[in-house]
């Protein structure tokens, strides 16, 4: 494999503490190395331009099920946008609901090339590993929803964590998952019978369980097994005035839980996208941030990460396996609506979304994710996510780390936004006057997440031995700048290399790379009890058999890369 | 006001689609400038000049110029799409998607057009002499937003689903319209002086429909209200006033339900 040294360039690499230095990257052999090691490396001129590790989203909704009824239904987001074959580039179409190709390739002009799929419902695990077969270049792994699970629901009623924990080890090699998420829990089972889980104290119809039983055990199981990344969480009550209080009261769930598997991450709890999490108010009239009162809880416990969902007032398409909020949104802007259940396991709903700047709710809601990515002590535990597409779409990070790297730009926003001076009451922007570092960027898109993720020993870093990820982007942080030169850089990386491949030369895609599904083999002590009710439930419930369940083979994971676990011990 | 004429040489072999034919691409350019503006062949990217003899040049800006365009083009798709000024006449019976998305100036084809003229027009004028098909005036495939202003006249019939998700603007149609009409509307006006089928006004939310003929087959979602007079067109008539659809969400005004108006001339 080919030889590289990327000179000159201002490099940021938080897990080295590398802040800026013009520092030479080596690669050989897929990965980095000293450059003592190389022998006739092709030179890269990073002269005047930033370097930073391949960077690593930690949770978008990019392929599967829902995200394809996003594309079924909205052709009109392919409208005028649709770009034909060119090079190696495949022909590419959509701008919240992208095509897979296009969801490759615009990831690799950002200088992302690990993405997680943060919602994979097991039985459609098979679909969404076909599209993640199809999307070029980064690597991916999903993870299955767990929160609305009949056995999961069945075991933590009787708080039966090492039963919970053996199912969660079969359903993760059964869909080839990498992490433990959960959505709404217990609330899009209720979605069932009409109902919702408002609070993590509302019970469950039927099941007679709670959320925060359901959180908790499942926090428990995920350590118990010792997996990469923790326990991912889309709390109750998302997106309504008031509801702070059921994130706090979620994030408590998480106290006294220590990590485990030596993994590297410090947390027991990720919760996603914590914009949708952070309202105050009782109305939409009164509706205000409370982002300071969710970022001193986070600032102050290092067993938790977040990450800021951040709306980027776009016309986009919202979806989740939180059916009941999908169904409000619906009845609040009247646009279609798709919904599903999933059978024993979760919901789904899609809704298109226009984050209006002329709408008062909309702006607060953009002012309130950058408060959250202002307002953290350490950038290694808050991420920048826009929860694509459902806050807008990925392809707006360039922008949201113009926003928070400029003050200027933020206050261009405030300023010009129709309800101006609400907003500004409803909020805390106006008074920050923090702008983010590139070295803060580094953690908050790459070093953090990679780290989070439990992926510290392959990505998120230039530290030789891990996976050769690499951006360089053509911005100098030594000179002037506007605003926009840095929207401008990150949406438009320079280089690229993926696993020491070259992926974009001089700005050009020129390879479709080799990308990976990395998935999580959690190897536990047998469980007959387990084994069997698994087997019941496809007998008595499922529609399909349980050989037509499994993603097995070739075909669904051609190029797959297997994370270990032993608990067995 | 400079005049571009365009004249079919070579009928593609597939269709063409040609959303330069519009006064905004023309303004400014030589006929030779204009000659050289792409045009789409299936997958193969041809330019106008390949299919078209072209004389005159375009004004200094889209208001400024004229365009006419003559000969067989059934083959030709996106005439006039998301123009914003000045005046396209075609002499001939354009394929599908006349005045697309366009935002200003006028349109005349003295023939028929196919199916989605005027989808998602914003402002302007179309006026078809002859009939035109199916999506007048409609929402793109997908899309919430209809035709949003402007007006388009057709003095022949109309094809099916005219004026769905339509938000403004007038659509007046000559004689007889298939199914579907206004369906999901929530504003403007169409008024059919001939007959029609069935469907009419379903799922519509606000708007107005005036049918001066039959109507085969009424929505039972629209409630006969009361008669009255009306002016259209300037044809004065008794009208009845049907109101719906009722298995809709409507909107209230100073307390009072705004229903979608279904006019039918006695």
């Amino acid at each position: 494999m080919a030889e590289y040294i990327i000179k000159n360039g201002f490099v940021f690499d938080p897990v080295l503490g590398i802040n800026g230095d013009k520092t030479d990257v080596a690669i050989k052999d897929g990965k980095f190395v000293e450059t003592t090691q190389l022998a006739n490396p092709k030179t890269i001129d990073a002269t005047g331009m930033t370097v930073m590790a391949g960077a690593v989203d930690i949770h978008a909704h990019v392929a599967g099920p829902k995200v394809n009824t996003g594309r079924n239904f909205r052709p009109e987001d392919k409208l005028f946008n649709c770009t034909p074959r060119r090079g190696v580039e495949r022909m590419q179409g959509g701008f919240s609901v992208p095509t897979t190709f296009k969801t490759g390739y615009d990831y690799a002009r950002m200088g992302y090339t690990t993405v997680m799929e943060a919602a994979m419902p097991p039985l459609y695990a098979r679909h969404t590993h076909e599209e993640i077969r199809d999307t070029p270049i980064i690597d991916q792994a999903a993870f299955p929803v767990f929160g609305n699970n009949w056995f999961v629901l069945e075991y933590l009623k009787n708080n039966e964590i090492e039963n919970t924990a053996s199912y969660i080890a079969w359903l993760l090699r059964a869909t080839k998952g990498y992490a433990v998420k959960v959505v709404n829990p217990g609330g899009t089972e209720a979605w069932g019978w009409g109902l919702n889980c408002e609070n993590i104290h509302d019970p469950v119809p039927f099941f007679d369980i709670t959320p925060a039983q359901i959180v908790k055990g499942l926090i428990e199981a995920n350590e118990y097994l010792g997996l990469p990344h923790s326990m991912h969480v889309h709390a109750n009550n998302l997106g309504n005035p008031g509801n702070y209080t059921t994130t706090l009261d979620t994030f408590k769930l998480s106290e006294g839980i220590k990590p485990r598997g030596g993994w590297g991450r410090d947390q027991v709890m990720h919760h996603t996208h914590v914009q949708f999490h952070s309202y105050g108010g009782d109305n939409w009239g009164n509706f205000e941030s409370k982002s300071p009162e969710i970022m001193d809880y986070v600032n102050s416990h290092d067993n938790i990460t977040i990450d800021i969902g951040q709306v980027t007032l776009d016309e986009t398409t919202t979806m989740t396996a939180d059916g009941p909020f999908e169904h409000h949104l619906t009845e609040l802007n009247h646009l279609k609506w798709a919904n599903t259940d999933v059978e024993l396991e979760t919901g789904s709903g899609v809704v298109p979304y226009v984050y209006s700047p002329t709408i008062k709710v909309c702006a607060i809601q953009w002012a309130i994710g950058l408060e959250l990515g202002l307002l953290a002590k350490d950038p290694m535990r808050v991420f920048i996510t826009t929860d694509h597409p459902n806050a807008g779409p990925f392809i707006r990070y360039p922008r949201v780390i113009k926003w928070l790297m400029s003050q200027q730009s933020r206050e261009e926003m405030l300023n010009g936004f129709k309800h101006s001076e609400k907003v500004i009451d409803a909020t805390h922007l106006m008074g920050i006057d923090r702008e983010l570092s590139l070295y803060e960027i580094a953690q908050m898109t790459r070093a953090g997440t990679a780290k989070a993720l439990g992926l510290g020993h392959m990505y998120g870093s230039l530290k030789p031995g891990l996976e050769a990820d690499v951006a360089v982007y053509d911005f100098n942080p030594e000179q002037e700048h506007a605003p926009d030169d840095i929207e401008k850089a990150f949406g438009n990386a320079r280089h690229l290399f993926k696993t020491g491949m070259q992926i974009i030369n001089e700005g050009e895609i020129v390879s479709n790379g080799n990308k990976r599904t990395l998935w999580v083999n959690a190897r536990v002590n047998e469980n007959p009890q387990v084994m069997r009710d698994v087997k019941e439930k496809f007998l008595r419930y499922y529609t399909v058999t349980q050989n037509n369940y499994e993603v097995a083979g070739h075909h669904y994971v051609p190029n797959p890369y297997v994370i270990e676990v032993d608990a067995t011990q | 006001m400079e005049t571009v004429t365009l004249t079919i040489k070579n009928q593609p072999s597939l269709y063409l689609e040609a959303d330069n034919i519009s006064p905004d691409a023309f303004a400014g350019k030589s006929a030779e400038n204009i000659a050289a503006l792409h045009a789409y062949e299936g997958n193969t990217q041809t330019t106008l000049g390949d299919h078209f003899e072209i004389s005159g040049k375009g004004g200094a800006t889209a208001t400024e110029t004229r365009i006419i365009v003559n000969g067989d083009v059934s083959k030709v798709k996106y005439i006039g799409m998301k123009m914003t000024g000045g005046e396209i006449v075609v002499n001939g019976n354009p394929d599908m998607y006349v005045g697309a998305w366009m935002q200003g100036g006028k349109i005349t084809v003295k023939g028929n057009v196919d199916a989605f003229a005027g989808t998602g027009m914003k402002g302007g004028e179309i006026v078809i002499d002859g009939d035109a098909g199916n999506y007048l005036g409609a929402a793109y495939r997908g899309d919430w937003r209809g035709m949003q202003g402007g007006k388009i006249t057709v003095k022949g019939n109309a094809g099916s689903d005219i004026g769905t998700f339509m938000n403004g603007g007038e659509i007046v149609i000559g004689g007889d319209v298939d199914v579907h009409v206004a369906t999901h509307a929530e504003g403007g006006k169409i008024v059919v002086k001939g007959n029609a089928k069935s469907r009419v006004g379903g799922q519509m939310v606000e708007g107005e429909i005036i049918v001066f003929g039959d109507i085969e087959v009424m929505m039972p979602g629209f409630i006969y209200r009361k008669d009255v007079d009306l002016e259209v067109d300037g044809i004065s008539a008794r009208f009845a006033l049907y109101e719906g659809d009722i298995g809709e969400r409507h909107r209230k005004r100073k307390g009072e339900v705004i229903y979608g108006k279904l006019y039918q001339k006695y």
